[in-house]
């Protein structure tokens, strides 16, 4: 077997990793005297731990029952409501915001039910509208990966469990709560995370300066004040309350080992009685959660989609190619990392968690001013946004991948080294048919992020030729809210191809 | 998106590459092509997007130029604070009136030698360096088939009834939302963060830049929303519609505009200057309120659209030097920060 190449590469990535998103901060400028904040910014620090925790609190816990649904019923629409959940994810920020509004807003068809009903009209603009914002764009993220898990035990498992006379609750405790340990932890983290560095969701929802995140104040420092040093301390704090996170989460975060089964997912049993209406009243509210505001970006896109400007398809034919790419390289980087983190090895999944608090603006800057003094800036901005776009989903790809392959190696490592199975034949026969079906889903995953916006890299920029989601910004700069709309429509659309094509790809693969 | 309209730095922090270029270099080398002088223009995105005038603007100079005018969208001043001196600007265009102290600061730019005598704009202008090409003041829009009683002035503004609801941009992230900063200042002095206070029960919500908040206004989820006098003129000339409308406020608009400054160092300092040139001439400003739907800085009222008479007008503008602005600047936008949160 092929373990210590796998280490080694794993070693060379995250070495990598470290150096893109730390480098950058010392090109800034960082320095260690006068490590003090300012009362603003732990006003900010403050609201963003606020937010954030509760964010990724709640999506977790409502994610739970919903991918329990899932897990256990079989429905006529299944199939293409799981697809559906990548969709809140890779809508562009404003976008969504727009959707929601749409939905939740003071014209919106919530206060519109709320007053045909005499209820009192209900406010989305504060606190509130931030943690439902983030709940609409990572509780659909939580319940994918929570319903691996559950994809994951074995189907022996509960054929045991039934055959023992197991009670739903009892099933719950022995079967499906370790598996919860050992997923909801890393979910938690992610979303954590990514609410950590959330900007114009909280400003635009947070309904006022109190909604004032860490990231606005890094902004603020580069744009306004241009005082470098500032921003990069500020984006040191990122990454210490990321780093922070990985270590409570892995705390909490237990194995589960159920064993190797025989690979066929058969699912929980679904039981009757009133956990079926439970269930069903789980999926329907979650359905509608999710669908009514992708409903409103529909509608509000779809009746310019037609009378799009020429620019927009060959925005739309950049935007394929980079995130193709982008995909390509954080695949090929999450898969060795993963692999190497099955073997216990734990510095690999801080390497691969702490991209997420990047910014990207602090990214940009400190990257250009390191390649600058060498290179023709603009003649990096491709390489640059493939490589950025990667780095900045790979933690997406390998908390995907992680769980299953270390239950893949606690299986099936004895078995591979029994038939003394070399590297590739180890792949070919025992990863890849087993990792498929997450591999399908991170690949779609990665590429609907590159697609919409993660390689914030204004510096690079050349001349002036766009990607889609920067289309739809400079449309709605110019006064051009549908035109934006309904390229936002195709923006989405075309994430969302290619989300279902490499997850309906994976899913298909695995099956057979 | 518009410069006047949007003076954001948003949008052009998505810039991205393109794979087109990166096939076109090798053609882009040959030699027939190697002998057409280049001038590099680094403009704002709003000014070089398909939307904004930047593309019939090249058009037209490369006509009298014999020479490649070459856009590159960037942020502007970050990107010649970190290049320095080995900016590849020859002309830098699309700057605001809030950023043209940290350009200046920069020390690259040189001198634009036109003749500011023959510019109409309501405040003086006494600039050798930056020379502004399109103008508009602040003001708040509303539909006026929804808010028959506009405010007339600030105290009106916030003793409208409790449901009328405006949308603001943050100041620490537009331009928009500073030179609103930078209104009330001027407008209310030591009372500023008193009237911010008043305010705050209206204001739905904060947006990073221009673009969230018109949205959220034409969207319908707010009443008024911070922009331009000259927003209307967009939605007149493209849209033929007649209810969008500036409020007109007795103490006076504050006063923006984009401004053109070319390189001190260019490589290219003749077609620098004749495109300094340029941007006074009829062509480029018969395009503004054409394609920016600001007001030009030069331009005989026969050729205005006609849609512009019917713009409301500022009785006065009002604007800070930009040295006042920017001693006045992080203790307002303090003001404005306390005022709001409380």
């Amino acid at each position: 077997m092929a373990d210590r190449a796998v280490t080694l590469a794993a070693a060379g990535l995250a070495a990598a990793v470290f150096l893109l998103l730390l480098a950058p901060l010392g090109a800034l400028g960082l320095t260690f005297q006068g490590f003090a904040f300012s009362a603003p910014e732990l006003a900010a620090l403050r609201f963003t731990l606020l937010q954030a925790t509760l964010s990724a609190a709640l999506s977790v816990a409502l994610a739970v029952p919903v991918a329990r649904a899932l897990a256990r019923r079989r429905f006529m629409g299944r199939s293409a409501l799981i697809s559906i959940l990548g969709a809140p994810f890779i809508l562009p920020v404003i976008v969504a915001v727009l959707g929601l509004l749409a939905v939740f807003g003071r014209a919106g068809w919530f206060n519109d039910a709320l007053g045909l009903l005499g209820l009192p009209s209900f406010s989305v603009y504060g606190l509130q509208g931030v943690v439902l914002a983030h709940v609409f764009f990572n509780m659909p993220l939580a319940v994918r990966m929570i319903l691996h898990g559950w994809q994951a035990i074995p189907a022996e498992r509960f054929r045991l469990a039934a055959s023992l006379g197991f009670t739903p609750r009892a099933s719950l405790r022995h079967i499906e709560a370790p598996m919860l340990r050992e997923v909801l932890p890393g979910a938690g983290l992610v979303i954590l995370v990514i609410c950590l560095t959330s900007f114009a969701v909280a400003l635009t929802l947070g309904g006022g300066p109190k909604a004032t995140t860490i990231e606005l104040a890094i902004y603020q420092a580069l744009r306004f004040d241009f005082d470098l040093p500032t921003a990069a301390r500020l984006a040191l704090l990122q990454f210490a309350l990321c780093a922070a996170a990985f270590v409570v989460a892995s705390r909490v975060s237990l194995p589960s080992g159920f064993g190797a089964g025989q690979g066929r997912d058969g699912g929980p049993p679904s039981p009757n009685g009133w956990r079926k209406v439970v269930d069903t009243f789980a999926i329907v509210l979650a359905a509608l959660f999710l669908a009514l505001p992708l409903l409103a970006v529909v509608l509000n896109g779809l009746p310019g989609l037609v009378d799009l400007p020429e620019t927009v398809w060959a925005a739309a034919g950049r935007s394929l190619a980079i995130a193709l790419a982008s995909t390509a390289i954080s695949l090929a980087a999450a898969t060795v990392l993963a692999l190497a983190a099955a073997q216990g090895r734990g510095w690999v999944a801080l390497a691969a968690t702490l991209p997420l608090a990047a910014s990207s603006l602090v990214l940009g800057t400190g990257l250009f001013l390191i390649l600058q003094p060498y290179f023709k800036p603009a003649s990096l901005a491709l390489p640059v946004t493939m490589t950025i776009n990667a780095a900045l989903s790979l933690p997406f790809a390998f908390r995907i991948l992680a769980p299953e392959a270390r239950t893949l190696y606690a299986d099936y490592q004895r078995l591979g080294a029994s038939l003394g199975m070399g590297g590739w034949a180890w792949l070919r026969w025992v990863v890849l048919p087993r990792l498929a079906r997450v591999l399908g889903f991170s690949a779609g995953l990665v590429a609907a992020l590159s697609m919409g916006d993660l390689g914030v890299i204004a510096l690079f920029a050349g001349e002036g030729e766009a990607t889609l989601p920067l289309l739809v910004q400079r449309l709605m700069g110019a006064y051009r809210m549908e035109t934006a709309a309904s390229a936002a429509l195709l923006l989405v659309l075309l994430s969302f191809a290619l989300f279902w094509v490499f997850d309906y790809g994976g899913r298909r693969y695995a099956g057979t | 998106m518009h410069g006047m309209i949007h003076p954001d730095f948003l949008p052009s922090f998505l810039e991205r590459p393109m794979l087109k270029r990166l096939f076109l270099l090798p053609l882009l080398a040959t030699p027939a092509l190697a002998d057409t002088p280049v001038l590099t223009v680094y403009a704002s995105t709003s000014f070089a997007s398909e939307w904004g005038p930047g593309p019939a603007i090249e058009t037209a100079f490369e006509k009298v130029c014999g020479c490649d005018l070459q856009y590159r969208t960037t942020d502007l001043i970050p990107s010649l604070m970190l290049e320095g001196k080995n900016t590849d600007a020859d002309v830098v265009i699309g700057i605001s009136t809030d950023e043209t102290l940290r350009a200046r600061e920069t020390g690259l730019f040189g001198p634009h030698n036109q003749d500011l005598a023959s510019l109409s704009l309501p405040v003086e202008w006494t600039d050798t360096v930056f020379l502004p090409f399109n103008y508009g003041d602040t003001a708040f829009i509303y539909d006026n088939t929804k808010l028959t009683n506009p405010p007339r002035n600030f105290e009106e503004l916030a003793s409208l009834p409790e449901d009328v609801k405006i949308v603001i941009q943050d100041p620490r992230s537009s331009g928009a939302g500073l030179a609103l900063v930078l209104w009330v200042k001027s407008v209310y002095g030591d009372k500023a963060e008193e009237y911010w206070r008043r305010l705050a029960p209206h204001i739905l919500t904060v947006t990073k830049g221009w673009s969230e908040a018109y949205g959220l206004f034409t969207a319908g989820e707010a009443d008024l929303v911070m922009s331009y006098i000259t927003s209307p003129a967009y939605h007149m000339i493209v849209e033929n519609d007649y209810t969008k409308v500036a409020a007109v406020f007795d103490e006076g608009h504050y006063f923006t505009a984009e401004v053109v400054g070319q390189i001190a160092g260019t490589d290219q300092p003749e077609l620098a200057q004749s495109f300094m040139n340029f941007v006074l001439s009829e062509t480029f400003q018969e395009m503004i309120p054409r394609v920016n739907f600001g007001f030009p800085v030069k331009l005989d009222s026969s050729l205005m659209p006609p849609e512009f008479a019917k713009l409301n007008l500022p009785p006065k503008s009002l604007f800070y030097s930009e040295a006042e602005g920017a001693a006045l600047r992080d203790a307002a936008v303090a003001e404005w920060q306390r005022g709001l949160s409380q």
